[in-house]
């Protein structure tokens, strides 16, 4: 099968397997590896990125379902929201190993796309599918709401 | 005190043989510093601007950077950041100009000086064992930066003053590290350079001074793991593995899953049959079309519900000695009230973010390898033995990793053999990546052992300690591998019974009894090894003790410390988080306090959880933790190891269990192998103690003390005492 993709604003084309779970495209095919392998059945979350703005388990969707849909990965990440919680992980250290972090990161851009106000309840909710075993939860929290704030004053811009 | 200590470690071999006389020679050392450069050791003369190569852990270049080659790897723990900061202070570096990267595989350079000649990150050892040898290494390049400044400025190099990787001098004089870097390597190495009085620390200790190293890479999904990396013509690998513990291969057909697109090879290894082809989706499709029939004698009558009732049966029997009352000891006082309980702890596996995985590339008569080498030196033994070649010629990269809990160093390399397993097989055609998939991964054993413990604790008639018994029966780590003669003396494995003994009380009349049954399931260290069962035991009986004392359970054991340091120690923490979390104010109705206690690899860890029981399901309000880890060198590292450590320990408290059915495992994935989820974490307070002790870890120490603080909550809720783990056994978490 051929078809063509939409990743980070770019068309790229796909020939081989419908089947072919998303992750292994972006990663393999696309080169995009900042989006990672956990558990290849859509319980960790290591593996989100954002279609069509929502977070998606990349692992668990086919590439067929891709036709037509806009993709985006931890590379593609560019919006005024996106910068905001990437600088607020940075400055708060939230990382540890770091290997789940791109998804985090893309369920708390996509949480914050929607609900610039999230509440602790909004982040539970969001991020209950992103697994961390370094469990930097804290921190994670602690970022969403430091990005929250500075988006809602002058310095997010 | 150890910070005012000579650098006894300065004067060790590294120094001498890696840049005696700087910049050319810096060539010459072999082989770590060969590693260090770019350009080929048999080629041409390195280029008047290389960078300036001091010693084995330090390069400044001439374009200002200090890069600081790290020995260890970085799991998440932070150890990356922390041993740039050593180096970096004593060096005086602008810490926005230091870079690190790993160093290559040379136990005679890299070793971990607690180890012997091994490279290995383990025990919570990064920081203390290169806490003189990294600040050394800083403050003899310093040094010589100095020393070339007042070469050039003709002026004492003790009028030289160093300050954010700038040189200055009263005249105005003023030279970047790195516009006198080429002058410094053309002096020799000085001997016995001076290091800095804590005092005139710049970055260990200081709040907010030194960021992590490695957030940005991370935050923008540019940093490379394993299964991130790419070389032409990779292979990517997946094995069938054994379905149950010790499986041998009988037959295969590989007709059907040679069929698939992509897939290349089939080809079986010692760890079973591998799938080799152009990617993860086509070599995952071979190996479900692939047939393997499988010898599973070996454990198919192997259930954990029956080991556990044979170690139930075992704990009432006497076993190998690890404790009796010395001679001196006074006599028994008379027991007037005795408590005994009985332990229960599963099976329990690492489940790291990053599945296990490593790449190899036979090419050349040169074995590469590529993954996150923890146990650096045996990894390159084992990795040449399989590939039939010299360990010169052999050469490990060692990548950031996916976490590791102790999975990532174990004693037959198991990743990196299957890798290199696989190259050959493959004949070298390709470099290949072997990729466990998360069953494979949580499946393969190397588990937390399955421990239970046998506890007979008696009071006085004054309600003080009496006497001990304590019987455990468990797998050794170390039995039969290539580090036994290291820890187990006269039958007993040091790993088993750390935490219980040596203890960090002063328990009269102590026995204790080990059994250590073998199983074909494979053991290993799980984040905090033995203490992550002993402090559970140790810190619930004394809570139980102290009850039916009628005690309060923090004043029971400030009574009970050993004398001396490790007691004080012990003692500080533990009243700095009673005074911290208020204990023994009054809560909100329906929460309880609990508190723990315990030394871990040095580093003493207090906890205090307040938990409550709304619909019968725990839930903990918050988690105030003091730390007491020697100089606290990177003190942002150290509390949110403590914070990792906490959620780690919770999420064993709570869900962590491998069970073992008819020899398989049957937990495999994160929907039955539950982990902590970010609603389930409580809120963690981290109290640092300032201590001027030698540093110690704090990657493992985190996670003892948290199950058995949650444990005495419950009790003082009333909730009757919890002795098998983890408590979703009981109903006691929310599913």
């Amino acid at each position: 099968m051929s078809m063509t993709l939409n990743v980070n604003g770019t068309r790229r084309d796909f020939y081989g397997d419908p089947d072919t779970p998303l992750l292994w495209v972006i990663r393999e095919q696309l080169g995009l590896t900042g989006t990672k392998y956990g558990c290849g059945i859509a319980q960790c979350g290591a593996c989100t990125i954002h279609v069509d703005g929502v977070p998606l388990r990349s692992c668990s969707a086919p590439v067929a379902a891709m036709t037509g849909r806009a993709i985006t990965t931890i590379e593609g990440l560019a919006s005024r929201v996106a910068k905001a919680v990437q600088k607020a992980w940075v400055d708060l250290d939230v990382v540890q190993c770091g290997y789940c972090q791109s998804g985090q990161i893309m369920s708390a851009v996509a949480l914050l796309e929607k609900k610039p106000k999230a509440t602790d309840e909004d982040i539970d909710h969001a991020l209950a599918g992103n697994i961390c075993r370094c469990a930097t939860y804290q921190r994670i929290r602690a970022a969403i709401h430091l990005a929250a704030k500075r988006l809602a004053s002058k310095e997010g811009a | 005190m150890i910070c005012e200590q000579r650098p006894t470690l300065s004067r060790r071999d590294f120094l001498r043989s890696c840049g005696a006389a700087g910049l050319v020679l810096g060539f010459a050392c072999l082989p770590a510093c060969r590693a260090l450069t770019a350009s080929p050791v048999d080629g041409p003369a390195p280029p008047v601007h290389a960078p300036f190569t001091p010693n084995a852990f330090i390069r400044v270049a001439p374009d200002n950077t200090v890069t600081i080659v790290c020995k260890h790897l970085e799991m998440g723990q932070g150890n990356t950041t922390g041993l740039a900061t050593l180096a970096a202070d004593e060096l005086d570096a602008d810490w926005s100009l230091v870079r690190t990267e790993y160093a290559p595989s040379d136990p005679k350079v890299y070793n971990n000086v607690f180890y012997g000649e091994m490279q290995i990150t383990g025990g919570s050892t990064s920081i203390a064992n290169s806490f003189m040898q990294m600040r050394s290494a800083g403050a003899t390049a310093r040094a010589m930066l100095v020393a070339a400044a007042a070469n050039a400025w003709h002026v004492p190099a003790a009028e030289i003053n160093t300050a954010n990787s700038v040189l200055t001098h009263a005249s105005g004089r003023r030279a970047t590290y790195g516009e006198m870097a080429a002058a410094a390597g053309r002096l020799p190495v000085p001997k016995d350079v001076a290091l800095k009085q804590p005092q005139h620390f710049t970055l260990i200790g200081k709040q907010k001074a030194t960021p992590r190293v490695d957030s940005l890479s991370k935050c923008n999904g540019s940093a490379i793991y394993t299964i991130d990396v790419t070389l032409p013509g990779l292979l990517t690998a997946v094995i069938a593995f054994p379905p149950s513990f010790g499986a041998k291969v009988i037959s295969f057909d590989s007709a059907e899953a040679m069929r698939v697109p992509g897939v290349t090879d089939v080809v079986q290894v010692p760890e079973g049959v591998a799938v080799v082809g152009t990617g993860t989706w086509a070599v995952l499709k071979g190996r479900r079309a692939l047939k393997v029939a499988w010898d599973e004698s070996t454990s198919a009558s192997l259930h954990s519900d029956a080991v556990l009732a044979e170690y139930r049966a075992q704990a009432q029997q006497p076993g190998t000695p690890f404790a009796r009352p010395s001679d001196n000891t006074p006599a028994p006082a008379t027991v007037a009230k005795t408590i005994e309980a009985l332990y229960e702890f599963p099976f329990l596996a690492h489940a790291a973010m990053e599945p296990m995985n490593c790449v190899a590339w036979l090419h050349d008569g040169l074995l590469e390898t590529w993954s996150g080498h923890q146990f650096t030196s045996l990894d390159h033994t084992l990795a040449a033995r399989a590939a039939n070649l010299p360990t010169d010629k052999v050469r490990l990269h060692t990548l950031v990793s996916g976490g590791s809990f102790g999975r990532r160093a174990n004693f037959v390399s198991d990743y990196t053999v299957a890798a290199v397993n696989i190259a050959v097989a493959i004949k070298g055609r390709a470099p290949v990546r072997v990729q466990f998939m998360r069953e494979d991964d949580t499946g393969a054993g190397m588990y937390r052992p399955m421990y239970v413990h046998a506890v007979k604790a008696g009071l006085d008639a004054s309600g003080n300690l009496a006497g001990w018994q304590h019987t455990i029966v468990g797998q050794s780590i170390f039995a039969g591998t290539v580090l036994g003669s290291y820890t187990i003396k006269d039958g007993i494995d040091a790993m088993s019974v750390e935490g219980v003994f040596p203890s960090q009380y002063a328990i009269p009349q102590m026995r204790g009894d080990l059994h250590s049954p073998a199983l074909p399931v494979p053991p290993l260290w799980w984040r905090s090894v033995g203490n992550s069962h002993s402090a559970f035991v140790m810190e619930t009986m004394m809570d139980e003790l102290a009850a039916a004392a009628g005690q309060d359970p923090v004043a029971f054991r400030l009574a009970l410390f050993a004398k001396g340091e490790k007691g004080e120690r012990a003692a500080g923490v533990l009243k700095l988080v009673a005074e911290k979390a208020g204990w023994g104010k009054p809560v909100r109705a329906g929460v309880a306090q609990g508190i723990a206690v315990h030394e871990c690899f040095g580093t003493f860890v207090a906890q205090l959880a307040e938990v409550s029981m709304p619909d019968g399901k725990v839930k903990i309000h918050r988690v105030v933790c003091a730390v007491d880890c020697g100089v606290p060198v990177n003190p942002d590292v150290i509390r949110a190891q403590m914070e990792g450590g906490i959620g780690f320990a919770l999420s064993a408290l709570y869900y962590g269990e491998i069970e073992i059915k008819a020899g398989r495992a049957v937990q495999r994935n994160f929907d039955r192998y539950k982990a902590l989820r970010i609603n389930e974490m409580p809120n963690v307070e981290v109290h640092v103690v300032d201590s001027n002790h030698a540093p110690t870890g704090v990657g493992e120490p985190g996670v003892p003390p948290l199950a058995p603080a949650v444990a005495n909550a419950l009790a003082r809720l009333g909730i009757p005492r919890v002795r098998r783990l983890p408590l979703a056994r009981a109903g006691m978490v929310a599913s």
